[in-house]
């Protein structure tokens, strides 16, 4: 009995916490007291959370690891704890009923997971946890013997673009960034998920911080900024406060701060909060923001890379696309490049909602087609009914038919059908979803969220409101 | 309230580009903006009124007036408002008795609020309550989780 090695995570990230996973974490703890098992296999029994694992509609998830033997368990409640520790981890018999069902694992067959390779699998309180799974590892490859020069050829490289909806190449901004000369330089990292029906980027922060950190400091050194500030919205309490942690963390360690592992490379990062306005996500407004104004866009040129926060050269990317550096640090570019498709590399992470049966958080390798996404890993429309659209890209974003389902997801084919990836929303409809009235949501949207600088949105998205809001009440009339 | 809004002062002021952060930690401390203490701060600081006024009318999470004991938040994200999001905000708008046009209760004891996207849409549709976050909600599981705050405390 006391060999035995024993693990469970509690998935708690937004949606394992509102399903009641920190009731369940604290039972398990309770219950492996009282039946004797934390103290007789000692050291090597853990309980802890997790970040959020992707099947979000299912928690909470609970893995249990005996001997290193996996089983996940579904839908677990607090009153279902007991049952499990004394059936499963002191008779032996697993549980069967609550054990997942095929469909969890067709969810994550077709997935592949780069990003949130570690999500879900390590505690994300816990810097330990990082490092034993090579966290920092990139980091300090980079400072040691790595050029900015070098680091910047192999991003370009790799064929990174960038995750928060444009898709520009990130080697080529950070190059932009390195060639212009400042005393003072700045990196962000847009944490303002600002899309409704996106949550990638809260899911990373929430499940691995310090991969974004990680990502955080190679970007800066490649770019030569000295001061960094994470732009994440206050909608999110629960990443904000694990990437506080996270920070506070990796400072202790000497990853951030003067001299960083004597390198003689200094960068550290500051968290703002966003205030709740959807046009920070763009980002002059989101520098704006930062330097404590109403956030409202101005004309590019000049770029960010050329006067951004405070004049200064400043580089804004991505939570997804920083959290992809340390594992092409890690594995080369070549490795990255041979993932997804010719002209949109790697993978991309989605948040999968809607009308779908298995809702949540998926990666997937670039130019997978769309049926695979919502018939393979969502598992098809909920109720039996038929897809109507999936709205990809948020509020600038657009909705793909479902006669167009067949087309692969990547940068090029989803602009060509007029919609973007965008930051990866995608919200699927069926058949009882009215596109007149989805249409009207979003102008509403856009309309209440313009900053109101610019007359063709100021304007234009009101007098459109109208004509939809006409139409919708039998009002409409010919153009 | 001069205290605590000069405790807030001396926090940020050696930090440039920070009014959005002392705004913030003014409502956390007050559960909204009160005039009097922007007032104060924009004197102490030499930073005009108008300033925090346009910086305050701007972002959608700060309030110009006090609200309810419980905060009920609406999430009005895509995959809500697919899966309902509307019916349950009526519902919690009949069922408080908030007048038309207003967010709180006449006894100020629940603010509704409507927001963007919380990020757990994949629970759609979400209500917080308290910033607790409920997933999966009805308009009758709602007006439940409503109902259990409207007892008299024990």
């Amino acid at each position: 009995m006391s060999d035995r090695n024993i693990e469970i995570k509690v998935c708690m990230g937004t949606g394992g916490i509102a399903a009641g996973g920190k009731a369940v974490l604290s039972v398990f703890e309770d219950e492996l007291r009282n039946a004797g098992i934390a103290a007789s296999v000692e050291q090597h029994c853990s309980v802890h959370k997790v970040g959020c694992r992707g099947f979000c509609a299912r928690d909470v998830l609970v893995d249990v690891f005996v001997d290193g033997k996996k089983t996940t368990y579904e839908y677990i409640k607090p009153d279902m704890v007991k049952k499990i520790v004394e059936e499963h981890l002191t008779q032996g018999n697993i549980v069967q009923d609550w054990v997942v069902k095929d469909d969890y694992h067709t969810f994550h067959e077709k997935q592949m997971k780069v990003v949130l390779a570690d999500c879900g699998e390590i505690d994300p309180e816990s810097i330990d946890a990082y490092i034993g799974r090579h966290g920092y590892e990139a980091m300090k490859k980079v400072l040691t013997s790595m050029s900015p020069g070098q680091v910047i050829d192999v991003m370009k490289a790799s064929g990174l673009r960038g995750r928060g909806g444009a898709g520009f190449p990130a080697g080529l901004k950070w190059e932009f960034a390195r060639k212009n000369p400042s005393d003072i330089k700045y990196l962000i990292c847009n944490a303002d998920e600002g899309d409704p029906g996106a949550f990638m980027d809260r899911s990373v922060i929430e499940g691995n911080p310090h991969c974004v950190i990680e990502g955080m400091v190679i970007a800066a050194y490649a770019i030569g900024a000295n001061g960094g500030y994470v732009y994440i919205r206050a909608e999110y309490p629960l990443a904000v406060d694990r990437l506080r942690l996270a920070l506070k963390d990796a400072r202790e360690r000497g990853f951030l701060g003067d001299n960083i592992q004597g390198s003689g490379f200094s960068f550290d990062v500051k968290v703002k909060l966003g205030a709740g306005a959807f046009v920070c996500g763009e980002e002059t407004a989101l520098i704006a923001s930062i330097e404590g104004k109403r956030g409202m866009p101005r004309a590019k040129p000049p770029f960010p890379a050329q006067k951004g926060l405070w004049g200064k050269p400043t580089v804004i990317n991505n939570v997804e696309t920083l959290a992809n550096i340390p594992s092409i640090i890690r594995k080369g570019s070549d490795w990255f490049s041979s993932l997804g498709t010719e002209k949109s590399k790697g993978t991309k992470v989605f948040a999968l909602t809607g009308k779908i049966k298995n809702t949540g958080l998926i990666e997937v390798p670039m130019g997978i087609s769309l049926r695979e996404i919502i018939y393979d890993i969502g598992g098809g429309i909920e109720g039996g009914r038929n897809l109507k659209a999936v709205q990809t890209g948020g509020p600038s974003g657009g909705c793909i038919p479902a006669n167009m389902v067949d087309i692969p997801v990547d940068y090029e084919s989803l602009a060509r059908v007029g919609s973007i990836v965008g930051s990866g929303g995608m919200v699927v409809m069926d058949d009882s979803n009215c596109m007149v009235n989805i249409s009207k949501y979003f102008l509403q949207f856009t309309q209440a969220e313009s900053c109101g600088k610019c007359i063709p949105c100021r304007i234009g998205t009101k007098r459109l409101l109208e004509i939809l809001i006409r139409i919708t009440e039998g009002k409409g009339r010919s153009g | 309230m001069q205290d605590k809004v000069n405790e807030v002062i001396v926090r940020y002021r050696k930090e440039e580009g920070s009014i959005i952060s002392l705004l913030q930690d003014i409502q956390e401390e007050f559960g909204y903006l009160p005039q009097e203490a922007v007032s104060y701060a924009s004197e102490r600081l030499d930073i005009p009124l108008s300033k925090f006024f346009g910086v305050a009318t701007f972002y959608a999470q700060f309030y110009l007036k006090p609200r309810g004991k419980n905060i009920v938040t609406a999430c009005c994200g895509t995959a809500c408002h697919v899966k309902g999001s509307e019916r349950i905000i009526s519902r919690l708008f009949r069922e408080l008795e908030i007048p038309a046009g207003e967010d709180t209760t006449k006894d100020m004891t629940f603010t509704l609020e409507r927001v963007n996207c919380v990020g757990a849409c994949s629970i759609a549709p979400v209500v917080i309550i308290n910033k607790e976050v409920h997933g999966k909600m009805t308009p009758d599981g709602v007006v439940k989780e409503i109902n259990k705050l409207k007892e008299p405390e024990a």
